[in-house]
């Protein structure tokens, strides 16, 4: 059932076939290339399917000191509608009178439905507790959408709003290295080490960039949920740490989400 | 009286304010709210502490997709090179070897890293620059830096000639932004994550002519 030590031998054979050993007879590979095959050979196992499954079932089931479940959460789509509702977060929400993202407004129905205490969640670590439970929704709901375009909505003025917020968090300039978001993805064909960097300043094309998270990280054997790769884009660029679903989170989703509008999206994705 | 007319200023300002509400904000209005937002989004963690967010004028300058004014940035790369520390004693070069530990070493100065002593630090340069041509895995946001000192004419250290590419290395190391202010490159140096003595050792892969990057 452990999906880990298969996958980890098909990293040594990606690996094996990677730029050094193909470099002498055959052009050599980019990175995309080389992940992209890793991808091919596993394209029936993805372990985000795993994840995926428990969402599902987490979603149905009565929790929480309400002892209900989440199957009248609003994804913004109407009460309990979830195919298509990724694609087009984040947006408005009336009720919470707010810009939310997925996890943002999952803590919302996990507080509202089910009872639970949200600042206490977003306060959790990483897959600890209900943080496992939230990476495992985000996997299932935006299998939901898996194939679908991204369409963010940009009619409310706060939505607008919170994309020219998004947009000056991206350009923020600041921490010891004087890093921002922009420093890495704000040019075409650029790359760290081997690794391709997507431009998220305008649509960087089907599946890459925001089109692609969620995603399960061979790695560190991790489901990511945006908000989790936000928060290791912030530790890389030597910021202080990002508030689980804080203002800048949302407003970075909206920024990269808007200008990748058309983009199909391929979550929850493979990654290295 | 003057009482009275600064009420209906204020009064009408409060009206502005209500009736600007309706309309989109400003673009002063909005970098005002994003610099709120980012004081507070975050919070503490390890050594990344709250004040790595308060921005200088050079970063503050720089957080645009445009470039700033020509006069600002004439000021920040003139206030950049006043700062730079030049070597104790001219001494620039260090050992190569030592400098491509600390090219290939991408590490410190997150959260997760235990000290902002630069001894604890990498100088990443790897991550942006391809350099010793063995080293294949290398990034592409700055230019590459393949046979440094060889392309610039310098085979002897010590002859004068050399001495202003030499100089010209250093003040870029300690602070990139000496020559461009909004350039993507750390300031080494100047913002102390690596020592003086490291950066003798990054001069030494770079410009020594024994360094592999020359050969």
């Amino acid at each position: 059932m452990n999906p880990i030590p298969w996958m980890a031998l098909a990293l040594v054979a990606l690996v094996a076939a990677l730029p050094g050993a193909a470099a002498a007879d055959a052009p050599p590979k980019s990175a995309a290339d080389g992940i992209a095959e890793y991808r091919r050979m596993l394209e029936d196992g993805n372990p985000a399917e795993l994840f995926e499954a428990k969402g599902e079932e987490i979603w149905k089931t009565p929790r929480g000191p309400a002892k209900a479940t989440l199957q009248r959460c609003d994804l913004g789509l109407g009460a309990g509608v979830v195919k298509g509702a990724w694609v087009q977060l984040p947006r408005w929400f009336a009720d919470t009178g707010r810009v939310q993202d997925l996890e943002s407004r999952l803590l919302s129905c996990m507080a509202t439905l089910q009872g639970f205490n949200a600042a206490e969640i977003a306060a959790t670590p990483f897959d600890k507790g209900e943080q496992a439970t939230l990476a495992a929704l985000a996997a299932w709901i935006s299998a939901e959408s898996k194939g679908q375009k991204l369409a963010l909505p940009q009619n409310h003025p706060e939505e607008k709003r919170f994309y020219e917020l998004g947009k000056r968090a991206f350009f923020f300039r600041g921490g010891p290295m004087d890093f921002s978001c922009a420093s890495c993805h704000g040019e075409d064909g650029k790359r760290i080490r081997l690794q391709d960097l997507p431009n998220l300043t305008r649509n960087p094309g089907n599946g890459i960039g925001f089109a692609a998270w969620p995603a399960y990280r061979v790695s560190s054997g991790e489901m990511w949920s945006m908000q989790r790769r936000l928060n290791d884009c912030y530790r890389q660029q030597r910021f202080p740490y990002p508030g689980f679903a804080s203002d800048v989170t949302i407003a970075l989703g909206v920024y990269m989400g808007v200008n990748a509008k058309g983009a199909e999206s391929i979550a929850p994705a493979l990654k290295r | 009286m003057q009482r009275k007319h600064l009420h209906i200023v204020a009064a009408l300002a409060v009206a502005g304010l209500v009736v600007g509400c309706a309309l989109a904000p400003t673009s002063a209005a909005l970098d005002q709210q994003a610099l709120a937002m980012m004081q507070a989004s975050f919070r503490d963690q390890g050594i990344a502490k709250l004040d790595r967010i308060r921005q200088d004028m050079g970063q503050q300058a720089c957080s645009s997709p445009n470039a700033p004014p020509e006069a600002v940035a004439r000021q920040i790369e003139a206030e950049a090179l006043a700062s730079v520390k030049w070597p104790q004693g001219g001494q620039y070069l260090g050992d190569w070897r030592e400098g491509e530990k600390l090219a290939q070493n991408g590490r410190g100065m997150t959260w997760s890293d235990p000290s902002t002593n630069p001894g604890a630090n990498g100088a990443q340069c790897y991550n942006c620059h391809q350099i010793d041509k063995k080293e294949v895995s290398f990034g592409t946001i700055g230019p590459s830096l393949l046979n440094y000192g060889r392309l610039r004419g310098v085979s002897d250290i010590a002859d004068p000639a050399s001495a202003a590419i030499v100089q010209y290395t250093w003040g870029k190391l300690w602070n990139s932004k000496a020559y461009a202010a909004c350039s993507n490159m750390p300031r080494f140096g100047h913002s102390q994550l690596l020592n003086e003595q490291q950066i003798r050792d990054l001069m030494a892969l770079l410009l020594d002519p024994k360094s592999p990057v020359n050969q």
